[in-house]
């Protein structure tokens, strides 16, 4: 008996930032072919940056993504420093990390909220969810605001913030103005941790997989800024050695290209890739918390990253405190530095995960080359595979549910397609059985 | 923040809310996700009938206001806006991709192809048009609110006039004003910073004068602007290079007419010195 050839399709991927596709074909032997097409359109970031002044840099690239622009300052300023050869005081790099918190809770936050829990409660947005738990969002959106409060505070605005350079800050605000922020920090702390003990209660489809897990590392604190690219099976180099170890290669499918490990494949980057490398450097309270709940690291469902993504917010929280706390004002804003040949390169941790830039400029300080790698299109390949490994658990069910969970494991990672480079349009394609 | 009672909608019924996304970063439809404190009180006021970002529920139109974000930059979009305007009662196109043509109508000044082979080893896959250009080339715009991004108080004003039946109050003078209001010091006079606030749109609260930086116009022009004598007084006493002028006209709102005049005569005059 021939098998029923059927395509589903759904004109947007919801819930996530961009536009994507998903094509399937299968028959009763298996998954033979998965394909994420990604056809945001492409903005050529890499091309027009050559020409313009090295300090535009940060600004120009922050234009990405309006979800996680802080990611693309700090990656873009810390390549321009270590392309002059400027390193950073004490004072200012604190105070990077106290804004890369703001960032973190806030894109951390709206991903929880708005576009991942009403998956699990079968809401299609946060304002129906709002209906029957209202708690739950108010708590979201309280958290939400206190991420921003800290991006408006160093960073001026919520989107795109106006003051971060290369060097340092254009200006740095009173030690009272940050202390002005503790109480609405605690208020959030107290909130997160109900909202981490909400997620952890979440029903979590079954789904165990194998990742590469990649991320920065270091011995010293839980990865924002700086760090050795290290994963899970041995890898650990220099971030200067990032392109002799990762390649991005065009598929015909999608305008994001995709990002291999050289020889390896596939890898993860993000929020549980980090967490799975870097569990020891998290507090002592959130990995208590974290263990409370039974959600001691190694994490490798994917549907679960919603409760790692909060153990981060629970974390970046307390970092911020202790930051602000220990705030020491710098001697100078910025660190002055003068334009010449040179090349740099630097990654970040983005709340998505690694974002490496590499960047080049002639002795006017003018841009020669430009190379920018964003976590989702190092995610894209993982995303495919993932689905390729789930799917033969859940072909029986009915295609609208089959549907709607291929669409919940792309959002699983927080996809932000303008940054590769929304709209699901899902083809499943079940093949006949051959007659041999 | 008390919830503004101007978003108690005066509509008869309850008004479709729709939000497009074209060629962009997001950030202008984050702005209304950022709105934590009126953002429940938006979704009782309107119905969201279409916001990916947000929600996969999709109504269909027609739509009684459309937020459109972003440019036109494919052959797919060219058609996608035509439909969008014959379903919106009433059009209202947000940030600067949408008003100016974004940061990515660079390519406008430059030859795409290359650009394509730049960023493609495959260019050949790449559907792309030769220029990014803002929603109102192609189709009526409502109104339009200018900025990169938008200021989310501003966007609330836009949503509430409209629910009110009013017209937006949005302020078109030049961010010098908003010195003025924020009683900055101003960075120009005192510092010899280079600023491009008196020909800049307000709306962002002078934000770039309080944290000592010259304005980089990322808000767009304001109304009647003299950007002619601006440059000149940025090459003439402040000693900016004619490339440093152009990189500022010529950075998110580089399609607004006044800025794109300018920085195409300054671009000319260069080349005949050289």
């Amino acid at each position: 008996m021939a098998g029923k050839s059927k395509t589903i399709k759904v004109d947007y991927l919801a819930r996530v930032e961009g536009e994507g596709a998903l094509y399937i074909r299968y028959d009763d032997h298996g998954v033979h072919e998965v394909q994420l097409k990604i056809f945001e359109p492409p903005r050529f970031f890499e091309a027009f940056l050559r020409g313009r002044d090295y300090t535009e840099a940060p600004d120009i690239t922050a234009r990405i993504c309006g979800i996680c622009p802080v990611a693309y300052q700090m990656s873009a300023l810390h390549a321009m420093e270590n392309a002059l050869g400027l390193v950073p005081t004490e004072p200012l790099r604190n105070l990077r990390r106290l804004l890369y918190c703001g960032e973190w809770i806030e894109s951390h936050m709206l991903h929880i909220s708005m576009l991942h829990a009403p998956d699990f409660l079968g809401y299609p947005n946060a304002v129906a969810m709002a209906k029957d738990h209202p708690e739950v969002v108010q708590r979201a959106l309280e958290i939400k605001k206190t991420g921003n409060a800290l991006v408006r505070l160093l960073g001026g605005r919520e989107v795109h913030p106006i003051n971060v350079r290369v060097g340092g800050f254009y200006r740095v605000p009173g030690l009272e103005s940050f202390q002005a922020l503790r109480p609405q920090l605690l208020e959030a702390h107290t909130l997160a941790e109900l909202m981490t003990r909400w997620a952890a209660g979440l029903p979590f489809p079954h789904c165990e997989q194998s990742y590469e897990c990649v991320a920065l590392s270091n011995p010293s604190e839980y990865p924002m800024n700086e760090g050795r690219i290290v994963s899970n099976r041995g890898l650990d180099i220099s971030v200067k050695d990032y392109e002799k170890h990762f390649r991005e290669q065009q598929v015909p499918h999608s305008t994001a290209l995709h990002s291999l490990l050289i020889e390896r494949g596939a890898y993860l980057v993000g929020p549980m890739a980090r967490y799975n490398l870097s569990y020891p450097q998290l507090s002592g309270e959130v990995r208590s918390l974290a263990e409370a709940l039974g959600f001691r690291a190694p994490c490798n469902n994917p549907f679960k990253s919603i409760v790692v993504r909060c153990l981060e917010v629970l974390y970046a929280l307390e970092e911020a405190l202790r930051l602000i706390d220990t705030f020491q004002p710098p001697d100078e804003p910025y660190l002055a530095v003068e334009p010449r040949e040179a090349s740099g390169c630097a990654a970040t941790e983005a709340p998505r995960g690694l974002l490496y830039h590499r960047y080049a400029m002639n002795e006017q300080g003018k841009i020669t080359f430009a190379k920018i790698v964003a976590p989702t299109s190092q995610n894209q390949k993982t995303i495919e595979d993932d689905l390729r490994l789930m799917l033969p658990k859940f072909m029986h069910l009915p295609e609208q549910q089959l549907q709607g969970l291929c669409e919940r494991a792309i959002r699983n990672y927080d996809p932000c397609i303008s940054c590769s480079t929304h709209f699901l349009q899902l083809h499943l394609q079940h093949e006949p059985k051959r007659i041999s | 923040m008390a919830a503004d009672s101007q978003l108690i909608s005066r509509q008869p019924h309850k008004p479709k809310l729709a939000v497009w996304k074209f060629t962009s970063c997001d950030g202008c439809q984050l702005s209304l996700l950022d709105c934590e404190d009126e953002l429940l009180l938006l979704g009782q006021e309107v119905e969201i009938a279409y916001f990916m970002e947000a929600s996969s529920k999709v109504e269909e139109g027609p739509y009684d206001i459309s937020l459109v974000e972003g440019s036109i930059t494919t052959p797919a979009d060219l058609l996608r806006i035509q439909e969008v305007r014959r379903q919106s009662k009433f059009l209202v196109s947000i940030g600067a991709c949408a008003t100016a043509g974004g940061i990515q109508a660079l390519r406008n000044f430059a030859d795409v192809v290359e650009f394509t082979s730049v960023v493609y080893a495959e260019p050949s896959y790449i559907h792309t048009l030769k220029e990014s250009t803002p929603i109102a080339a192609h189709v009526p715009v409502d109104f339009e609110l200018q900025g990169c991004p938008i200021n989310k108080l501003q966007l609330l004003e836009v949503i509430s006039a409209f629910l009110n039946s009013r017209a937006p109050q949005v302020s078109s003078h030049s961010v010098c004003i908003e010195c003025k209001l924020k009683n900055n010091v101003c960075v120009w006079v005192a510092h010899g910073t280079p600023c491009m606030g008196p020909v800049t749109h307000a709306g962002c609260g002078a934000l770039c004068p309080s944290y000592n930086r010259g304005c980089y116009a990322c808000y767009g022009p304001k109304e009647n602007p003299n950007g002619e004598s601006l440059c000149h007084w940025w090459e003439q006493n402040l000693g900016a290079d004619r490339s440093t002028v152009i990189e500022n006209l010529r950075n998110f709102n580089s399609l607004s007419p006044h800025f794109k005049e300018i920085s195409q005569d300054r671009e000319h005059r260069q080349k005949g010195k050289s």
